[in-house]
């Protein structure tokens, strides 16, 4: 199920990244804020495009738990299991 | 939550508070209005000879009633204070201008929320003047940070 999220997340996640910021960059060990460089505001957006995108819903307490990517695949098939 | 106790919790003052009056707030919608006072300092410098209020004040205007007013209220329940113990920030802006608005006119801001999660709120802002007709859109979002701004 992982390999069917991480391409779609990676698509979620390039607009918000900063210019001098390539996309190329994003691995799954990457943490959004402090090596992708994206701000908390935009970290908002990306939570919200994908609850649309993956039709779940994340907590306000969660946003902790997308801090990389991994960890982000990992609450959404979590999310996905329990839906 | 009164409309005149959402104006008291902001954190603005004379010279920067540009809300009169909230007329309308629901959990989804907010309205209020402001008359701009021909004494306001910056109508000295913008422009030389032709007093015409600056773009970022009426930006200033529509975020101070449709962001910041809004959020007072939907947050009328939780233990934020703007005045002591947490702090607004701007995030975007996405405004269009269409008619200018001079000294002593009285515009009205109408403010659709679009989200507010995760401390970040989000709505389409018009504002109108007096005659009705559209001077500002546009798409806003700002975010509340617990804490105080030196924190």
């Amino acid at each position: 199920m992982s390999q069917d999220i991480y391409p779609k997340l990676k698509e979620i996640i390039k607009p918000y990244l900063p210019e001098d910021v390539n996309p190329d960059a994003i691995s799954p060990e990457s943490h959004l804020v402090t090596d992708l460089n994206i701000n908390s505001t935009h970290l908002v957006d990306i939570v919200l495009d994908v609850e649309d995108a993956f039709d779940i819903t994340i907590e306000d307490d969660e946003l902790d738990n997308m801090e990389t990517v991994t960890a982000s695949i990992a609450l959404i098939e979590q999310k996905l299991a329990t839906r | 939550m009164t409309k005149e106790e959402i104006v008291s919790k902001l954190p603005y003052t004379d010279p920067f508070l540009f809300v009169d009056k909230i007329t309308k707030v629901t959990q989804t919608h907010i309205t209020g209005e402001y008359t701009f006072d021909e004494n306001h300092d910056f109508y000295k410098g913008h422009f030389v000879n032709f007093p015409i209020t600056p773009g970022v004040i009426l930006l200033e205007c529509m975020q101070q009633i449709g962001l910041v007013s809004l959020g007072i209220y939907l947050l009328r329940d939780k233990d934020f204070d703007l005045k002591s113990n947490s702090t607004v920030a701007m995030v975007e802006n996405e405004a269009r201008f269409y008619k200018p608005v001079f000294p002593n006119e009285k515009v009205t801001v109408l403010s659709d929320l679009e989200y507010f999660r995760f401390f970040k709120l989000k709505s389409k802002v018009k504002m109108l003047n007096d005659a009705g007709e559209t001077v500002c859109n546009g798409v806003f979002s700002g975010i509340l940070k617990p804490g105080d701004a030196k924190s």
